[in-house]
Protein backbone atom coordinates (compact mmCIF):
# COMPACT_ATOMS: atom_id res chain seq x y z
CA UNK A 1 0.00 0.00 0.00
CA UNK A 2 2.90 2.60 1.39
CA UNK A 3 4.98 1.15 -2.10
CA UNK A 4 2.25 1.95 -4.54
CA UNK A 5 1.53 5.02 -2.35
CA UNK A 6 4.55 6.64 -2.97
CA UNK A 7 5.10 5.07 -6.64
CA UNK A 8 1.98 7.04 -7.66
CA UNK A 9 2.39 10.24 -5.91
CA UNK A 10 6.30 10.20 -7.40
CA UNK A 11 4.79 9.99 -11.41
CA UNK A 12 1.52 12.13 -10.50
CA UNK A 13 3.68 14.82 -9.39
CA UNK A 14 6.32 14.25 -12.35
CA UNK A 15 3.82 14.46 -14.39
CA UNK A 16 2.84 17.61 -12.91
CA UNK A 17 6.53 19.31 -13.14
CA UNK A 18 6.75 17.71 -16.79
CA UNK A 19 3.42 20.33 -17.58
CA UNK A 20 4.90 23.29 -16.11
CA UNK A 21 8.72 22.88 -17.32
CA UNK A 22 8.20 21.07 -21.21
CA UNK A 23 8.52 24.08 -23.79
CA UNK A 24 6.45 21.97 -26.25
CA UNK A 25 2.84 22.39 -25.77
CA UNK A 26 2.38 19.15 -27.15
CA UNK A 27 4.65 17.05 -24.76
CA UNK A 28 3.07 19.42 -22.02
CA UNK A 29 -0.39 17.46 -22.72
CA UNK A 30 1.08 14.01 -23.22
CA UNK A 31 2.96 14.81 -19.63
CA UNK A 32 -0.32 15.46 -17.98
CA UNK A 33 -2.26 12.43 -19.43
CA UNK A 34 0.36 10.89 -17.19
CA UNK A 35 -0.35 12.66 -14.27
CA UNK A 36 -3.70 12.09 -14.64
CA UNK A 37 -3.77 8.32 -14.69
CA UNK A 38 -1.41 8.34 -11.95
CA UNK A 39 -3.69 10.55 -10.44
CA UNK A 40 -6.70 8.16 -11.08
CA UNK A 41 -4.23 4.91 -9.51
CA UNK A 42 -4.15 7.67 -6.27
CA UNK A 43 -8.48 7.77 -6.46
CA UNK A 44 -8.05 4.17 -6.40
CA UNK A 45 -6.13 4.07 -3.21
CA UNK A 46 -8.75 6.32 -1.48
CA UNK A 47 -11.13 3.54 -2.80
CA UNK A 48 -13.34 6.15 -4.83
CA UNK A 49 -13.34 3.71 -7.99
CA UNK A 50 -16.34 5.43 -9.64
CA UNK A 51 -14.46 8.68 -9.90
CA UNK A 52 -10.66 6.88 -10.70
CA UNK A 53 -12.86 5.57 -13.79
CA UNK A 54 -14.70 8.37 -14.98
CA UNK A 55 -11.41 10.20 -14.90
CA UNK A 56 -9.63 7.93 -16.50
CA UNK A 57 -12.88 8.15 -19.32
CA UNK A 58 -13.64 11.41 -18.90
CA UNK A 59 -10.61 13.55 -18.85
CA UNK A 60 -7.12 11.27 -19.84
CA UNK A 61 -10.23 10.10 -22.82
CA UNK A 62 -12.08 13.34 -24.01
CA UNK A 63 -10.65 15.98 -22.66
CA UNK A 64 -7.23 15.56 -23.12
CA UNK A 65 -8.25 14.79 -27.27
CA UNK A 66 -9.74 17.37 -27.40
CA UNK A 67 -6.32 19.27 -25.76
CA UNK A 68 -3.69 17.18 -28.53
CA UNK A 69 -6.58 18.44 -31.51
CA UNK A 70 -6.30 21.97 -30.33
CA UNK A 71 -2.64 22.31 -30.31
CA UNK A 72 -2.13 20.47 -33.29
CA UNK A 73 -4.44 22.78 -34.78
CA UNK A 74 -3.06 25.82 -33.13
CA UNK A 75 0.03 24.29 -32.13
CA UNK A 76 3.68 24.20 -31.77
CA UNK A 77 3.86 27.33 -34.30
CA UNK A 78 5.05 29.09 -31.20
CA UNK A 79 8.06 31.32 -31.22
CA UNK A 80 10.21 30.16 -28.70
CA UNK A 81 10.86 33.52 -26.72
CA UNK A 82 6.99 33.59 -26.05
CA UNK A 83 7.13 30.27 -23.82
CA UNK A 84 9.94 31.49 -20.68
CA UNK A 85 9.83 34.91 -21.91
CA UNK A 86 8.86 35.82 -18.32
CA UNK A 87 11.91 37.45 -16.82
CA UNK A 88 14.23 35.68 -14.04
CA UNK A 89 12.61 38.00 -11.54
CA UNK A 90 9.02 37.10 -12.64
CA UNK A 91 10.01 33.54 -12.13
CA UNK A 92 11.52 34.11 -9.11
CA UNK A 93 8.38 35.83 -7.74
CA UNK A 94 5.97 32.99 -9.11
CA UNK A 95 8.16 30.04 -7.45
CA UNK A 96 8.21 32.13 -4.33
CA UNK A 97 4.56 32.22 -4.64
CA UNK A 98 3.86 28.43 -5.32
CA UNK A 99 6.06 27.86 -2.25
CA UNK A 100 3.91 30.15 0.04
CA UNK A 101 1.21 28.38 -1.38
CA UNK A 102 2.53 25.03 -0.30
CA UNK A 103 3.83 25.89 3.39
CA UNK A 104 0.65 27.56 4.04
CA UNK A 105 -1.70 24.24 2.94
CA UNK A 106 1.43 22.56 4.96
CA UNK A 107 0.40 24.76 7.91
CA UNK A 108 -3.30 24.61 7.85
CA UNK A 109 -2.74 20.80 7.51
CA UNK A 110 -0.13 20.55 10.60
CA UNK A 111 -3.07 23.04 12.73
CA UNK A 112 -5.76 21.18 11.83
CA UNK A 113 -8.69 19.75 14.34
CA UNK A 114 -9.46 16.61 12.41
CA UNK A 115 -7.84 14.35 14.23
CA UNK A 116 -9.06 11.69 11.65
CA UNK A 117 -6.79 12.84 9.34
CA UNK A 118 -3.89 10.69 11.18
CA UNK A 119 -5.39 7.51 11.02
CA UNK A 120 -6.44 5.09 7.58
CA UNK A 121 -10.19 7.13 7.43
CA UNK A 122 -13.54 5.87 8.91
CA UNK A 123 -14.55 2.46 8.48
CA UNK A 124 -16.23 1.86 5.08
CA UNK A 125 -19.56 0.70 4.30
CA UNK A 126 -19.34 -1.93 1.96
CA UNK A 127 -20.46 0.31 -1.46
CA UNK A 128 -18.40 2.82 -0.95
CA UNK A 129 -17.60 4.58 -4.35
CA UNK A 130 -19.37 2.04 -6.30
CA UNK A 131 -21.38 3.24 -8.72
CA UNK A 132 -24.65 2.63 -6.66
CA UNK A 133 -23.60 4.82 -3.89
CA UNK A 134 -22.98 7.38 -6.34
CA UNK A 135 -25.90 7.18 -7.89
CA UNK A 136 -28.02 7.44 -4.95
CA UNK A 137 -26.65 10.11 -3.47
CA UNK A 138 -26.86 12.42 -6.79
CA UNK A 139 -30.45 11.40 -7.34
CA UNK A 140 -31.31 11.34 -3.65
CA UNK A 141 -28.80 14.09 -1.76
CA UNK A 142 -27.91 16.18 -4.16
CA UNK A 143 -30.06 16.60 -7.11
CA UNK A 144 -30.09 20.64 -7.60
CA UNK A 145 -26.11 20.30 -8.42
CA UNK A 146 -26.29 17.51 -10.64
CA UNK A 147 -29.06 19.41 -12.83
CA UNK A 148 -27.29 22.39 -12.20
CA UNK A 149 -23.92 20.30 -13.82
CA UNK A 150 -26.15 19.50 -16.77
CA UNK A 151 -27.78 22.46 -17.78
CA UNK A 152 -23.70 24.11 -17.12
CA UNK A 153 -22.45 21.29 -19.88
CA UNK A 154 -24.85 22.27 -21.91
CA UNK A 155 -24.46 25.81 -21.94
CA UNK A 156 -20.24 25.43 -21.89
CA UNK A 157 -21.15 23.53 -25.49
CA UNK A 158 -23.40 26.07 -26.96
CA UNK A 159 -20.62 28.64 -25.95
CA UNK A 160 -17.83 26.66 -27.57
CA UNK A 161 -19.87 26.15 -30.69
CA UNK A 162 -20.74 30.01 -30.93
CA UNK A 163 -17.10 30.88 -30.40
CA UNK A 164 -15.84 28.37 -32.55
CA UNK A 165 -18.28 28.16 -35.47
CA UNK A 166 -17.93 30.18 -38.51
CA UNK A 167 -20.09 30.87 -41.04
CA UNK A 168 -18.88 32.13 -44.05
CA UNK A 169 -15.40 33.45 -43.23
CA UNK A 170 -14.05 36.36 -41.03
CA UNK A 171 -14.50 40.34 -42.67
CA UNK A 172 -11.43 40.51 -44.74
CA UNK A 173 -10.65 37.23 -45.34
CA UNK A 174 -11.28 37.17 -48.95
CA UNK A 175 -9.39 40.30 -50.46
CA UNK A 176 -6.15 38.72 -48.01
CA UNK A 177 -6.60 35.89 -50.00
CA UNK A 178 -6.88 37.06 -53.46
CA UNK A 179 -4.11 39.64 -52.44
CA UNK A 180 -1.55 36.55 -51.73
CA UNK A 181 -2.81 33.98 -54.16
CA UNK A 182 -4.45 35.56 -57.03
CA UNK A 183 -4.95 32.04 -58.57
CA UNK A 184 -6.07 31.18 -55.47
CA UNK A 185 -3.86 27.44 -55.34
CA UNK A 186 -3.42 27.85 -51.59
CA UNK A 187 -6.07 27.69 -49.00
CA UNK A 188 -5.59 28.88 -46.47
CA UNK A 189 -1.94 30.93 -47.04
CA UNK A 190 -1.90 32.31 -43.60
CA UNK A 191 -1.84 28.95 -41.77
CA UNK A 192 1.88 27.79 -41.84
CA UNK A 193 2.77 24.98 -44.45
CA UNK A 194 2.88 22.04 -41.40
CA UNK A 195 0.89 23.13 -38.90
CA UNK A 196 -1.92 20.04 -37.56
CA UNK A 197 0.27 17.31 -38.89
CA UNK A 198 2.17 15.08 -36.42
CA UNK A 199 5.51 16.89 -38.07
CA UNK A 200 4.45 19.67 -36.12
CA UNK A 201 4.24 18.24 -32.77
CA UNK A 202 6.92 16.09 -32.73
CA UNK A 203 9.38 17.88 -35.05
CA UNK A 204 9.83 20.78 -33.15
CA UNK A 205 8.76 23.07 -35.87
CA UNK A 206 8.71 26.70 -34.41
CA UNK A 207 10.63 25.13 -31.40
CA UNK A 208 13.95 24.28 -33.12
CA UNK A 209 13.70 25.62 -36.57
CA UNK A 210 10.70 28.58 -37.59
CA UNK A 211 8.18 26.82 -40.25
CA UNK A 212 8.38 27.35 -43.29
CA UNK A 213 6.86 29.93 -45.25
CA UNK A 214 4.02 28.85 -48.06
CA UNK A 215 3.81 31.86 -49.62
CA UNK A 216 7.52 32.32 -50.41
CA UNK A 217 9.46 28.73 -49.44
CA UNK A 218 8.52 26.20 -52.43
CA UNK A 219 9.38 23.62 -49.90
CA UNK A 220 6.28 24.50 -47.99
CA UNK A 221 4.45 24.27 -50.68
CA UNK A 222 5.49 20.86 -51.59
CA UNK A 223 4.78 19.53 -47.79
CA UNK A 224 0.99 21.49 -48.58
CA UNK A 225 0.29 19.14 -51.45
CA UNK A 226 1.85 15.94 -50.02
CA UNK A 227 -0.82 16.25 -47.04
CA UNK A 228 -3.67 17.01 -49.23
CA UNK B 1 -1.37 5.36 4.08
CA UNK B 2 -2.70 8.23 6.08
CA UNK B 3 -4.58 10.70 4.78
CA UNK B 4 -2.39 13.14 5.37
CA UNK B 5 -0.17 11.88 2.99
CA UNK B 6 -2.58 12.33 0.20
CA UNK B 7 -3.39 16.19 1.21
CA UNK B 8 0.54 16.82 1.13
CA UNK B 9 0.54 15.74 -2.53
CA UNK B 10 -2.82 17.15 -2.92
CA UNK B 11 -0.90 20.29 -1.99
CA UNK B 12 2.27 20.35 -3.79
CA UNK B 13 0.06 19.65 -6.98
CA UNK B 14 -1.12 23.19 -6.45
CA UNK B 15 1.36 24.81 -6.20
CA UNK B 16 2.89 23.77 -9.06
CA UNK B 17 0.09 24.63 -11.11
CA UNK B 18 -0.35 27.68 -9.46
CA UNK B 19 3.64 28.20 -10.57
CA UNK B 20 2.49 26.86 -13.82
CA UNK B 21 -0.21 29.68 -14.45
CA UNK B 22 2.23 32.48 -13.15
CA UNK B 23 4.89 31.35 -15.54
CA UNK B 24 3.65 30.28 -18.52
CA UNK B 25 2.47 32.42 -21.38
CA UNK B 26 0.97 30.10 -24.09
CA UNK B 27 -2.78 29.77 -23.21
CA UNK B 28 -2.81 26.44 -23.79
CA UNK B 29 -0.10 25.65 -20.86
CA UNK B 30 -2.38 28.01 -18.80
CA UNK B 31 -4.98 25.66 -19.19
CA UNK B 32 -3.40 22.67 -18.78
CA UNK B 33 -1.91 24.38 -15.45
CA UNK B 34 -5.67 24.83 -14.06
CA UNK B 35 -6.12 21.02 -14.85
CA UNK B 36 -3.68 20.77 -12.38
CA UNK B 37 -5.30 22.94 -9.92
CA UNK B 38 -8.41 21.81 -9.70
CA UNK B 39 -7.27 17.95 -9.28
CA UNK B 40 -5.07 18.90 -6.51
CA UNK B 41 -8.86 19.75 -5.05
CA UNK B 42 -10.40 16.76 -6.48
CA UNK B 43 -7.88 14.98 -4.65
CA UNK B 44 -8.20 16.57 -1.56
CA UNK B 45 -11.70 16.58 -1.73
CA UNK B 46 -11.79 12.13 -2.22
CA UNK B 47 -9.45 12.54 0.70
CA UNK B 48 -11.53 14.06 2.88
CA UNK B 49 -14.71 11.59 1.71
CA UNK B 50 -12.25 8.64 3.03
CA UNK B 51 -11.60 10.25 5.88
CA UNK B 52 -15.18 10.92 6.65
CA UNK B 53 -16.09 7.66 5.50
CA UNK B 54 -19.22 8.74 3.33
CA UNK B 55 -19.79 9.48 -0.30
CA UNK B 56 -20.36 13.45 -0.52
CA UNK B 57 -17.10 14.43 -1.49
CA UNK B 58 -17.15 12.21 -4.21
CA UNK B 59 -20.11 14.30 -5.33
CA UNK B 60 -17.90 17.22 -4.90
CA UNK B 61 -15.23 15.82 -7.04
CA UNK B 62 -17.54 14.85 -9.78
CA UNK B 63 -18.95 18.16 -10.24
CA UNK B 64 -15.66 19.70 -10.32
CA UNK B 65 -14.56 17.63 -12.84
CA UNK B 66 -17.53 18.94 -14.83
CA UNK B 67 -16.82 22.56 -13.85
CA UNK B 68 -13.25 21.60 -15.43
CA UNK B 69 -15.13 20.30 -18.61
CA UNK B 70 -16.99 23.09 -19.02
CA UNK B 71 -13.64 25.26 -18.83
CA UNK B 72 -11.57 23.58 -21.21
CA UNK B 73 -14.19 23.72 -23.85
CA UNK B 74 -14.38 27.28 -23.24
CA UNK B 75 -11.02 27.59 -23.17
CA UNK B 76 -9.76 26.02 -26.49
CA UNK B 77 -12.51 27.72 -28.01
CA UNK B 78 -11.47 30.91 -26.92
CA UNK B 79 -7.66 29.88 -28.14
CA UNK B 80 -9.15 28.99 -31.47
CA UNK B 81 -10.97 31.91 -31.68
CA UNK B 82 -7.82 34.26 -31.32
CA UNK B 83 -5.67 31.83 -33.82
CA UNK B 84 -8.42 32.27 -36.51
CA UNK B 85 -8.01 36.07 -35.92
CA UNK B 86 -4.50 35.75 -36.07
CA UNK B 87 -3.99 37.31 -32.75
CA UNK B 88 -0.73 36.22 -30.82
CA UNK B 89 -0.74 32.93 -28.69
CA UNK B 90 0.34 34.71 -25.82
CA UNK B 91 -1.41 35.69 -22.50
CA UNK B 92 1.12 38.71 -22.18
CA UNK B 93 -0.24 40.30 -25.56
CA UNK B 94 -3.84 39.78 -24.93
CA UNK B 95 -4.30 42.64 -22.95
CA UNK B 96 -7.54 43.33 -23.83
CA UNK B 97 -10.20 40.53 -25.08
CA UNK B 98 -12.84 43.03 -26.45
CA UNK B 99 -13.64 42.61 -29.97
Amino acid sequence: MAFFFFLFALVALAGAVGVVVLRNPFYCVLSLVVHLIALALLFLLLEAQFVAAAQIVVYAGAVMVLYVFVVAYVGGGDRPELLWRAGARQRALAIAFGAMVFIELAIALLGTGLKALDTHGAKLPADYGSPEQIGELLLNNFLLPFELASILLLIAAIGAVALVGRRGGLPGDEEALAEITPDRTLVNPVRPAASGTMAEGVGGYGITTPMPDPVTDPAARTLREDRS
Amino acid sequence: MNINWFLIVSALMFALGAIGVLVRRNPLVVLLCLELMLNAGNLALLGFSRMWGDGDGQIFAIVVMVVAACEVAIGLGIVVALYRRRLPIDVDELRELAG
